[in-house]
């Protein structure tokens, strides 16, 4: 789950770590109270679930509170299209206001869970403010990684290493571990999936201060802090991914035409592939989950033809812990609320299998059935060009 | 042969009781794996059908006899019941749990080391032998004893990849999925260094996805083996950065995608199946091949 930079600042705030001074606007009016209250220049941020926000013209300086209402002006309302959005890109509702920093230096700070470790490691760099994987694919020297111990958890020397190795002046170095140290408390007590600064500044005068923040919580941790669901902002997503994971389901729309609906995530992608083998591109990943109850399967068969780019689908289903009469029958009771205008090829296997074809028979709905995924593919692509 | 389950497999199964864990345990059962007890705190001293259920994993290996474990425990309480199993040295200990909290499993890994448990998972279907013992939700009668083993990192995507080998009449040594999570118990890796010792496999199949480096560390391996590897490795057509449902699966960068792990693959001489309705047929020219 992602959050805004205001809100990750101010988790960090709460946290010891030193962040701008600044506030949060909804409207021009608002920007502008805030850029006289500051009373200095000022940084104006959209506030979008998106990295490269600069370049998409997202982030300003304004040096008058006037002329901080106006970029305010500019920046709300727009959609932000980046690298990391969809064409569509996504909608900016409000702005964080800051205080324009006086920047010395530009670190970069992060952690993360190093999968092959099996453990957080915090990474920092002297090459802040940059596309860090490029730093780290061109010059992985560059990047300084200290392994935290899970039962030892993080220790001060720890901090130092880091602190040391930015080369840091020397009344720095103390404030800079304790900035880890608080970093990895909010990482572990937040159960996040990720914490970044990037950069994390040196001022003129000598401060460290979170110049930007981002801050990423570990979805299987959700049920640790229901608090988070007032940080969501179900703007940021695609309405139909967000109905989806409201309901357990992973659904992904992409640009195709043929919708899929597949029990994993591995034969999702599969199945996606092979559609796209066959010369069509897929509508959607989607994955109804393992433990699917026929109302999620219910739930993810009518997401999956609720989006109009949507010509013919395919449900590609091989039961182990999902059983095939529970997708059957979650299928007859979404299409009784369904007006089913597209073909529809369904290829099913494993647990309970008989069952599920035998209630899809007797439903009455209107199936091409396959044997297997080659045939079920060619199948739906033959019935999406008809 | 096999590898981590077979004929002498005493299996116990913590969250025996729940509505997952109740219908695998009769499908594991039905197949011919040997559940000797169920744990459900506060059900000790019940039974499940046949299978006496107790309060604690130690009482239940103190009383059965048990040396592996099959956990169907929720998200919450997972991470626990693997200690649990690890303190009692059984292993394999196959988790099934999915949504377990990433920093949960560091902790545990943390445990691990030094100890005798192998943990599969979690969020993984389980491990199979054909015909012997099978420690999971795989349906089992898509399966056939042979002499191909089988590692794969997604659930279902293993089913279809078992049954057009099965299709095409070959049969199974040990079919694992390693499971989706960001942390595991079992790498890719560790599957193929277990079947490179193992005299019963002759071959190996191995399916990826996108995300990570798991793959291309099984190409280093893979340079070293004896045994011919056949792959699949799904999410070519996934969009960069977005999570396609397992944890582990987003490209984060360039070293993820799909097109990367099969070079890496490719170069170390494993023969990469150029469809995901084609891992049977691939199988079958490799093994023709170098018979």
């Amino acid at each position: 789950m992602k959050i805004h930079e205001y809100q990750a600042k101010q988790v960090f705030a709460s946290y010891g770590i030193p962040v701008p001074k600044g506030g949060v606007a909804a409207t021009p009016a608002e920007a502008k109270q805030i850029a006289k209250d500051l009373g200095d220049k000022v940084v104006i941020k959209a506030q979008a679930y998106a990295g490269g926000r600069g370049k998409a013209g997202g982030i300003k300086t304004a040096s008058t509170p006037d002329e901080a209402e106006q970029l305010a002006g500019q920046i709300i309302g727009m959609r932000l299209v980046t690298h990391q959005t969809s064409p569509e890109g996504v909608p900016v509702d409000r702005v964080l206001v800051e205080e324009a920093a006086a920047i010395e230096r530009e670190l970069y700070l992060s952690i993360i869970i190093d999968s092959a470790a099996g453990s957080p490691v915090i990474m920092a760099s002297e090459a802040g403010g940059m596309d860090i994987e490029e730093v780290a694919a061109k010059t992985p020297e560059k990047i300084i990684k200290a392994y935290v111990d899970p039962v030892t958890g993080f220790q001060t020397f720890l901090g130092r290493r880091i602190a040391y190795s930015l080369n840091l002046e020397p009344d720095l170095i103390r404030p800079a571990t304790q900035l880890v140290g608080s970093l990895f408390r909010a990482f572990k007590e937040k159960d996040c999936s990720l914490v970044e600064i990037n950069p994390l500044i040196v001022t003129s005068d000598k401060r460290l201060l979170a110049l930007d923040a981002k801050m990423n919580f570990d979805d299987n941790g959700l049920f640790r802090h229901k608090d988070y669901a007032e940080l969501r902002d179900p703007k940021q997503e695609d309405a139909l991914e967000l109905e989806a994971s409201e309901h357990n389901i992973s659904y992904i729309k992409l640009d195709g035409d043929v919708g899929c609906m597949v029990n994993g995530a591995g034969l999702a992608m599969a199945t996606m592939d092979i559609i796209k083998q066959m010369g069509a591109e897929p509508a959607n990943f989607l994955d109804v989950g393992g433990g699917a109850s026929e109302e999620m399967v219910a739930k993810a068969f009518s997401i999956m033809l609720s989006d109009p780019k949507v010509k013919a689908a395919l449900v590609n289903i091989f039961g182990g812990i999902l059983r095939c009469d529970i997708v059957a029958k979650g299928m007859i009771a979404a299409s009784k609320q369904l007006d089913i205008k597209i073909p529809m090829v369904v290829r099913m296997r494993g647990t309970n299998v008989q069952e599920g074809m035998q209630l899809l028979a007797d439903s009455g709905l209107p199936v091409i059935l396959a044997k297997d995924l080659k045939e079920a593919a060619e199948k739906v692509v033959a019935a999406r060009k008809n | 042969m096999s590898i981590l389950v077979d004929e002498n497999t005493r299996l116990l199964v913590q969250g025996i009781t729940g509505s997952e864990g109740s219908f695998h345990t009769r499908r594991c059962i039905e197949y011919g794996t040997k559940v000797v007890a169920g744990v459900t705190p506060g059900k000790g001293g019940s039974s499940f059908d046949s299978v006496p259920v107790f309060n604690t994993v130690e009482q239940a290996v103190r009383e059965t006899g048990a040396n592996a474990s099959m956990i169907f425990v929720p998200p919450a309480f997972a991470a626990e019941a693997i200690l649990e199993a690890a303190e009692a040295d059984l292993t394999p200990v196959a988790c099934i749990t999915d949504g377990i909290p990433t920093l949960d499993m560091v902790m545990v890994m943390k445990y691990l080391k030094g100890r005798k448990t192998r943990v599969i998972g979690p969020n993984c279907p389980g491990v199979i032998s054909p015909g012997k013992c099978k420690v999971g939700i795989m349906p089992g009668d898509v399966h056939m004893p042979g002499e191909v083993g089988v590692a794969s990192r997604s659930g279902t995507l293993t089913y279809e990849a078992v049954a057009q080998l099965t299709e095409l009449g070959i049969g199974q040594s040990t079919c694992i999925g390693v499971g989706g999570d960001p942390i595991i118990g079992t790498t890719p890796v560790d599957v193929l260094q277990l079947f490179e010792k193992d005299p019963g496999t002759k071959m190996v199949v191995l399916i990826g996805e996108i995300g990570g480096v798991a793959e291309q560390n099984a190409a280093e391996f893979i340079k070293q083996m004896t045994k011919p590897v056949v792959a699949f490795i799904c999410g070519a057509t996934a969009p960069p950065g977005r999570r396609m449902g397992h944890a582990g699966a987003i490209i984060t960068g360039s070293s993820g995608t799909a097109k990367e792990k099969i070079a890496a693959l490719t170069a170390a001489g494993a023969t990469v199946a150029p469809s995901p309705a084609e891992i049977g047929v691939t199988a079958k020219k490799v093994l023709e091949s170098k018979a």
